[in-house]
């Protein structure tokens, strides 16, 4: 059975091998062939799920190793493949979610000429992302991660022939970087302290850690906020923050793969992956915290603000990685709600992008929602999918994001002290916040009058629903949207079965489930009343009303890009610009100073070199006598 | 010669010097003295070579002084009667009469030589006289079985590689010289009657070139002959001596030497001027 | 008188020889100097040898002698070869190497 894993990832890697090097003949059916091979994945994913699902806990982790990788003496780096509880989760959201995104990618594509080179890409990604996930060591991981960032930034930009699209593929590719460099500095510390970086001999179980309980906490804390750095920039974690929104250049099935099923995600699955580094270095646990507190507010606030619907959408991905990253960081009682929400999250945000998707489609690529309306006549099953989708992520009772976010609110106070009540009290403020754009997003588009307009060349938009390929995706993924979070709340299914892996405490929480769970639901009332009040009483005006202060900074995303200007790139500047004077004075006044004054002193030297024999024969016999004057000299002392 | 001086020297050879070496000494070291300065400071070179060869024989008269009999017969020898011939002979060929300029052409060279010349001798004298010489040894305890046979044993026994490698580098001495003086001809060398042939084809003098001057007063050959209008022929002259740029152009000179020799004879021989127009204007030419 | 006196007058005689070679510009002359300051050193030789009553500064003089013949022989054919190409014995015209 262990033999199937490698296929998981030999499926799309084939696919992106095939597509990407086929060329124009294999238009027609290029498509078919990513999306088919996506699925074949998943059904390995689900066979190897199903033979998983019949051994006992202890048992469910399958290595498959295929060779030896780096055979140095003192250095060795296998290619193994690991298959647990926890990347078989993994596996099926990326798998499972990879692939509906494919068949939706059929028919949003449809028009692209170039639509067997995004498909490779896709393939690519997902590929990318099960190596990232299936590796068992943090080597292969780094390639995995290396892979993803290649393949988003090949996403992002696939329509590069906007300067908007490559700007924000090159702005994704290279904050990436700096959270691969926080990777890599990781691996070496791990590599100096243990010799090792395979996930078991350093990690361990949860039960019995690895080589990691020897080492030291400094060690430890700072290869954990190493991998916090290299978290921030692939989840998009404040302060690496900057590359999602404008990542919402590429086509829209990018975005959904992106936030819902892979990229993003892959932040979380290192922590909670590395949960036993964590776990011996409080310090780096409450960073993480802080980091996922920030994130959750900061994509909130932005979230608020956007009128671009795909902005809106991402800055709440933001705010929901905030959580599972929150989450992450309250360790053993967090761990199971961080990926249990990351997994509910996979299929509602999923489905609200690829609704997202769906309106853009029917309005010629519209994406201000300002310019909407309405549109729940027109766009039915739209309207139905991202309406159950909406309701799931604010946490409507019943619905996957009520469970999920649930738990993790709880988790929050349940860690205990006045740190507990900060954390949960912004868990519940983002609640209240997510509840607030969720529906202000939901109003503005499905709600109210139309407002759409002729475009510059008189050409009214059409609204209409989308074909099948794309409905039928939207609609699996409201049925995940749905259900997935009952489903795996009942009887703690998904904790009994993430908890070999991650292990799990309940902490003691001083408010109550019950007071937690009607506190999520006041702060929900409260939130979509506000909305409604704002956005559903009265017209939404067409041209954005000026707004407060913060409504403003928030639309600029909160002025990250500023902050990233002034600190970064002006700091840069300024940093440049002295180095190169210190070099052109300093160092240049150096060397040309060196240089001339060796320079004058050869150009008078020079005068000497007359080419007279006797002058020479002047100096050589002058030399003697004063070899005759040492001698004395040294006979007289 | 040297019998005589050897005896006279066996007796004085031990520690101290009797006053007869003394009075030899200042004597001949002075003019040893001043036959170096005029080495250095003799316009032509061919004096200071041979104010050179005084000097030398002067130091090997000290030789023998010194009980070295045999360095004092190969010092004549050798040094005064063979290199210095050399020496001779390559002045000659670069010209005997070619007399140096003093006058330095390099801005300090002069002052410089002095003030080291000075201060080397001033260093060496304070050198010598710091160094309590005092005892002498003598010779004669080493020269018992006679100087050369005394010498002949220390070259063959302790001195011999060295000896040998001198030999070698003789040879190559002679060598180098040989190769940096040969020049390869390259070509065959004409024939006596190809010469004629192609003068005769280049169509210029034919017959033998004119003779040089006649006027005996100096080595005439480099006396250019006069045409017979009066004006020097450079043809009758040596190319050797045109190449050296050693003619005498003495066609002025000549006829107002000849003018002037003449009138001292018809003062002494009261006559008239003979045909004085006819010189006065072919010199005028 | 002391011998040492014949020291002092190889001295004398060896810097009389180095300042010619360094004021005459004659190649000949230059070289006769040369031989005036190896004769000098001769002298002191044979006065050493007098002085430690053995016969091996004389060996040494005897050395210096055949090296100087060897060296007047090439350093006169050096002469010669320069003469003939550049028609002139001086020193200063050998100056190409000079900037």
């Amino acid at each position: 059975m262990e033999n199937l894993i490698a296929l998981l990832i030999a499926a799309p890697l084939l696919g992106a091998a095939v597509l990407l090097t086929g060329g124009r003949r294999l238009d027609a059916v290029g498509h078919w062939i990513g999306t088919i091979l996506a699925a074949v994945s998943f059904v390995f994913g689900a066979i190897l799920f199903a033979d998983l699902l019949g051994k006992n806990a202890e048992d469910r982790t399958l290595i498959q190793h295929l060779w030896t990788w780096i055979p140095v003496e003192g250095f060795q780096a296998d290619v193994t493949f690991r298959l647990d509880q926890l990347s078989m989760t993994f596996v099926l959201l990326i798998t499972g979610v990879g692939s509906l995104i494919h068949l939706y990618s059929i028919g949003y594509m449809e028009h692209d000429e170039r639509r067997r080179r995004f498909f490779g890409y896709l393939n690519l990604f997902l590929a990318a992302m099960l190596l990232l996930v299936l590796a068992d060591n943090y080597l292969l991981l780094y390639v995995g991660w290396e892979g993803v960032g290649l393949a988003s930034y090949l996403l992002i930009g696939f329509w590069q022939h906007k300067p908007s699209a490559a700007t924000a593929a090159k702005k994704a590719f290279l904050v990436n970087r700096v959270g691969d460099m926080g990777l890599s500095i990781a691996i070496m510390l791990m590599f100096t302290t243990f010799g090792t970086f395979a996930f078991g001999p350093v990690l361990g179980s949860h039960e019995k850690p690895g080589l990691v309980e020897g080492a030291s906490e400094a060690t430890l804390t700072g290869i954990a906020l190493m991998l916090l750095l290299a978290a921030c920039g692939k989840s998009a974690q404040v302060p690496l923050q900057s590359w999602l929104g404008d990542a919402m250049e590429g086509p829209t099935p990018v975005s959904a793969l992106i936030h819902a099923a892979t990229m993003v995600t892959a932040g979380v699955y290192l922590i909670v992956r590395s949960a036993n580094i964590f776990n011996l270095a409080p310090d780096a646990q409450l960073v993480v915290t802080v980091v996922g507190g920030v994130t959750l507010l900061f994509g909130a606030i932005v979230g608020c603000a956007k009128d671009d619907i795909k902005k809106a959408l991402a800055g709440s991905t933001m705010s929901q990685i905030g959580y599972m990253v929150l989450a992450a960081g309250l360790g053993p009682i967090g761990y199971v709600f961080a990926i249990m929400h990351l997994v509910t999250h996979g299929f509602f945000k999923a489905g609200l992008f690829l609704g997202a998707g769906s309106v853009m489609h029917g309005m010629n690529d519209e994406v201000d929602m300002r310019k909407y309306g309405g549109l729940r006549k027109y766009m039915p099953v739209t309207f139905v999918t991202f309406g159950l989708g909406y309701l799931a992520i604010i946490g409507f009772p019943g619905l996957s994001g009520f469970f999920s976010k649930d738990k993790i609110i709880e988790a929050a106070f349940a860690k205990g002290g006045t740190e507990g009540w900060i954390l949960g009290g912004v868990a519940l403020l983002g609640a209240a916040i997510t509840a607030f754009y969720m529906t202000r997003v939901m109003l503005m588009t499905f709600f109210g009058e139309k407002r759409w307009q002729p475009d510059a060349e008189g050409h009214e938009p059409h609204p209409h629903e989308s074909p099948k390929s794309m409905t039928i995706p939207m609609i699996v993924l409201a049925f995940g949207s749905v259900f997935a979070g009952g489903f795996f709340s009942i009887g703690d299914r998904f904790l009994h079965w993430l908890e070999p892996v991650t292990g799990h405490s309940h902490g003691d929480s001083p408010v109550s489930a019950l007071t937690v769970t009607l506190a999520t639901m006041v702060v929900l009332v409260i939130g979509v009343a506000i909305a409604y009040a704002q956005y559903g009483r009265r017209p939404v005006p067409v041209v954005a009303p000026r707004g407060s202060l913060l409504t403003r900074a928030a639309r600029r995303d909160l002025l990250q890009d500023d902050f990233n200007h002034v600190v970064l790139v002006r700091g840069g500047e300024h940093l440049t610009r002295s180095l190169v004077y210190v070099d052109h004075t300093l160092v240049d006044g150096v060397v040309n100073g060196t240089a001339a004054s060796v320079g004058g002193l050869s150009g008078r030297m020079r005068k000497l070199q007359n080419g007279y024999a006797r002058s020479y024969a002047v100096s050589m016999f002058g030399g003697a006598a004063i070899l005759v004057a040492a001698t004395l000299l040294m006979r007289a002392v | 010669m040297t019998a005589p001086l050897q005896l006279a020297a066996t007796t004085t050879l031990a520690a101290g010097t009797s006053t007869g070496e003394a009075f030899q000494f200042w004597i001949l070291g002075t003019v040893a003295v001043i036959g170096a300065l005029c080495t250095v400071f003799m316009k032509k070179a061919v004096h200071s070579a041979l104010c050179l060869a005084g000097t030398m024989i002067i130091l090997a008269v000290f030789y023998l002084a010194n009980g070295a009999y045999f360095l004092g017969v190969v010092q004549i020898v050798v040094y005064t009667g063979a290199i210095m011939m050399l020496f001779l002979f390559v002045v000659m060929l670069v010209g005997v009469t070619a007399a140096d300029s003093l006058k330095e052409t390099i801005k300090g060279q002069r002052w410089l030589a002095l003030v080291c010349g000075l201060g080397f001798g001033i260093l060496l004298f304070a050198g010598i006289g710091n160094a309590s010489l005092n005892e002498f040894n003598g010779l004669t305890q080493a020269n018992s079985g006679g100087n050369v046979e005394g010498l002949a044993t220390l070259i063959f026994t302790k001195y011999v590689f060295a000896f040998e490698i001198t030999g070698a580098l003789l040879i190559t001495a002679a060598v180098g010289a040989m190769v940096l003086t040969h020049r390869e001809r390259t070509e065959r060398a004409l024939t006596q009657r190809e010469m004629a042939e192609k003068r005769v084809r280049d169509g210029k003098h034919l017959p033998p070139l004119p003779a040089p001057g006649v006027y005996a007063r100096h080595n005439a050959v480099d006396i250019a002959g006069l045409l017979p209008d009066g004006t020097p022929s450079e043809l009758t002259v040596s190319k050797m001596l045109r190449q050296r740029g050693q003619i005498r152009d003495v066609s002025a000179e000549a006829l107002n030497d000849l003018k002037a020799l003449e009138q001292r004879a018809e003062e002494r021989l009261d006559r008239t001027e003979i045909e004085p127009a006819t010189f006065k204007r072919e010199a005028s030419k | 008188m002391n011998p040492v006196n014949y020291l002092y007058l190889a001295a004398l005689l060896f810097t009389i020889g180095a300042t010619g070679v360094l004021i005459r510009r004659n190649a000949i002359v230059v070289f006769m100097c040369i031989e005036l300051m190896l004769n000098a050193c001769n002298l002191a030789f044979v006065a050493f040898s007098r002085m430690h009553g053995n016969l091996d500064g004389q060996i040494i003089a005897f050395f210096t002698m055949v090296v100087a013949a060897a060296e007047v022989v090439v350093g006169l054919a050096i002469i010669v070869s320069l003469f003939r190409s550049r028609h002139s014995a001086s020193v200063d015209d050998a100056s190409l190497m000079k900037l």
